[in-house]
């Protein structure tokens, strides 16, 4: 056996002997999947994850944007609502007048040097701006959920200055549990991240500084499709 | 350069450390004020979510769950994570841990490294072991880039650097990125280090992290930073090399809804961390190495007294809400792990070196009602404290006053007895023989003034006949 397989053998021992004599058994987490798809509301009823004791959480039937739109707003990014695709690249340009680099991964905005798989992650540094489609929104977390498929080459989230997000209000679900009960097949992205307002820090003395390392702004397009 | 105690086996002296640290009336305020406002948040964060204690029983039965199915869960984790071709290695110890890193990077002629926040590498001396074969180990989290630039260790798991004032941080800049000595402006000195960070951040050979969770249905891991560094680390050098703590599995992605709701409120208050980042396979043209690691986890785990440390998820609630904690800074500590956690955690590791921490708590019990896993840390540090004295380890000053008070308090003659000479010594004798230095209680407050008559003679004067 080389050392590798030394250590694997002799930790899964030291670990099979030192188990705890009584077992706990895994419990079940709440979760219903059922307002998927829904227009505009949740019909989430359990009772862990219930929005609904939450104040100024949306009740049952009501709209989640607004609630997502506060929690993201208190993460420190921004949203708007856009009624048609076309608005999206007049928008961009009068949010980031000063933008030199705009990169758009989304049909809805064409871009005039496309990126592919093959784009290295290098090139995308002088980026301003990137414009990409979430296909998942967290209401209680303000987040958004973001794979290589999204963004084409990862590093475009995190290198970019600034970052718009377009996401379809009825892809908004109440909670984590929700989002992590099935919905996204994980093992399938070799990335994916959920993305909370833009990069912040409060290293020193607790001061909320955004755009520490990864984008600074954060704005999220609510499109209805 | 050596930060650390880690080479030396002398044991650590919190006391004198803490010392140092209050000397500074403005660092230790500002330590408490900050440090206590973010357990403030947590609060406020925790009363809006409905069923936050059952989250936490929730959470704290998934890991108990693990931790007994420890093993199966490790062979899952693993199998799906070769599966998606990510490279599995395991580390017995520290010492394995950065040798197999070092190979790593010896193989792809690494030279230059990025790493987010790990407190296992941290645990592991890594950087400094690598920085010894001329590899160049650069921190991306500001908190801990300031701490590197300082030649100290992290003083707090989720803000590594809050025990320094801005103008520390100005001074710190100013010696290393040639910023404005007089500019404390903490925008302007973040801003400061984007820039310096971001060509180290476009160039680096490979990037490292921990992780936070590993999902073994799954194969993959998740790290939760705000700065998205992690995110710079693992997508845009071709190679990741992430460390983690074998405790750190949990079975199921459904797991992380229940972990991910309660790991960001319990630390800062805030819903969720900006960033959480998910990995699970290589990119085309690129390498993922995860190195599984033990370093006396499993010793842990054979612990009937201490295995449920191992349910820690890192958020440092219960740092915010230590009083010892919130005042001494958490370099006082002298170890990896600080505040009541670290209490636990570092005798774990080396039980002599460690003694005097778990003696560094008030055992209040606010840190296992802030836990979001529901770990007993105040009882733990209760029987670290009896595994200390059985083994004879209590420092001769605290065991020369045990011995005393067991005599006393086993004779009710002498308890008495004792209590009375005391009160009358105290009377009589001037301020200066109680408020001097042998006297560690009046280092920081004058003796209170002494009763008229112990609570017995009260006692057998009123109620003596009863």
């Amino acid at each position: 056996m080389n050392p590798q397989q030394i250590a694997r053998t002799t930790i899964l021992n030291a670990v099979r002997k030192a188990l705890p004599t009584q077992k706990i058994d895994l419990p079940a987490v709440p979760v219903e999947q059922k307002h998927l798809g829904a227009t505009g509301g949740f019909g989430y009823r359990g009772n862990l994850s219930s929005l609904e004791k939450i104040e100024g959480a949306p009740q049952p039937g009501e709209s989640l944007t607004p609630y997502f739109e506060r929690q993201l707003a208190r993460m420190g990014g921004r949203s708007l609502t856009i009624n048609t695709a076309a608005e999206i690249p007049d928008k961009v340009r009068e949010l980031f007048p000063a933008a030199r680099r705009i990169c758009s991964v989304i049909p809805e905005m064409s871009d005039a040097k496309p990126l592919s798989q093959a784009t290295s992650s290098r090139s995308l540094a002088d980026v301003d701006v990137a414009v990409v489609r979430s296909h998942l929104g967290v209401a209680e977390a303000g987040a958004v959920w973001l794979t290589d498929l999204d963004l084409i080459v990862p590093a475009l989230g995190v290198l970019t200055q600034h970052l718009v997000v377009l996401l379809d209000p009825k892809d908004i679900v109440p909670t984590l549990h929700e989002a992590y009960g099935g919905i996204i097949p994980f093992d399938k992205y070799p990335y994916g991240v959920f993305m909370a307002g833009p990069s912040a820090t409060g290293d020193i003395e607790g001061v909320i500084i955004h755009g520490a390392q990864g984008a600074r702004t954060l704005t999220v397009f609510l499109l209805a499709t | 350069m050596n930060l650390f105690n880690v080479l030396t086996d002398r044991p650590v002296d919190p006391e004198s450390a803490a010392a140092k640290f209050i000397a500074d009336t403005k660092h230790e305020e500002t330590h408490d004020r900050l440090v206590w406002g973010m357990r403030m948040h947590r609060d406020e964060a925790a009363r809006q979510i409905p069923g936050w204690e059952e989250l936490r029983e929730l959470a704290s039965q998934i890991k108990e769950h693990t931790l007994t199915h420890l093993d199966q869960y490790l062979e899952q984790f693993e199998q799906n994570a070769i599966a998606h071709g990510v490279h599995v290695h395991w580390a017995l110890d520290a010492a394995e841990h950065n040798d197999i890193v070092l190979s790593i990077f010896q193989k792809h002629n690494v030279k230059r490294v990025i790493k987010s926040k790990s407190m296992l590498q941290e645990e592991c001396g890594m950087a400094a072991a690598l920085e010894t074969q001329g590899i160049e180990v650069r921190e991306s989290d500001l908190g801990e880039r300031i701490q590197q630039l300082a030649h100290e260790r992290p003083s707090h798991i989720v803000v590594p650097a809050i025990h320094q004032l801005r103008t520390d941080v100005a001074a710190l800049f100013a010696k290393n990125l040639a910023t404005d000595e007089q500019n404390s402006d903490p925008h302007y000195l973040t801003e400061a280090m984007r820039n310096d960070a971001r060509p180290a951040l476009l160039h680096a050979d490979a990037g490292m992290t921990g992780a936070n969770f590993a999902i073994a249905e799954t194969g993959g891991i998740v790290i939760c930073t705000n700065e998205g560094n992690a995110d710079i680390g693992v997508t845009v050098p071709d190679l990741q090399v992430c460390s983690i703590g074998i405790e750190k599995l949990v079975p199921r992605s459904a797991d992380l809804g229940v972990m991910l709701r309660l790991l960001s409120r319990s630390a800062l208050g805030t819903p969720m961390t900006q960033y959480t980042t998910h990995l699970h396979r290589p990119r085309p043209g690129t390498r993922i190495h995860f190195i599984l690691v033990d370093n006396k986890r499993s010793d842990r785990l054979a612990s009937p007294d201490f295995w449920h440390a191992l349910k820690c998820i890192r958020c440092g609630a219960c740092m915010n809400t230590c009083p010892v904690y919130r005042r001494s800074g958490g370099l006082s500590y002298q170890a990896t792990y600080s505040g009541p956690i670290g209490v636990i955690l570092d005798p774990g590791f080396d039980h002599t070196k460690y003694r005097e921490l778990p003696y560094h708590s008030t055992l209040c019990g606010s840190c296992s009602e802030v836990c979001p896993v529901r770990i007993d840390i105040a009882d733990q540090i209760y029987k670290w404290r009896r595994v200390i004295a059985d083994e004879g380890l209590l420092p001769l000053a605290k065991r020369a006053g045990m011995a005393v008070m067991g005599e006393t308090l086993s004779h009710t003659e002498a308890f008495h007895g004792a209590e009375a000479v005391a009160i009358k010594a105290i009377e009589q004798l001037p301020g200066v023989v109680f408020n001097n230095p042998l006297n560690p209680w009046t280092k920081h407050r004058d003796m209170p003034n002494p009763p008229k008559q112990t609570f017995h003679q009260w006692y057998q004067k009123n109620r003596g006949s009863e």
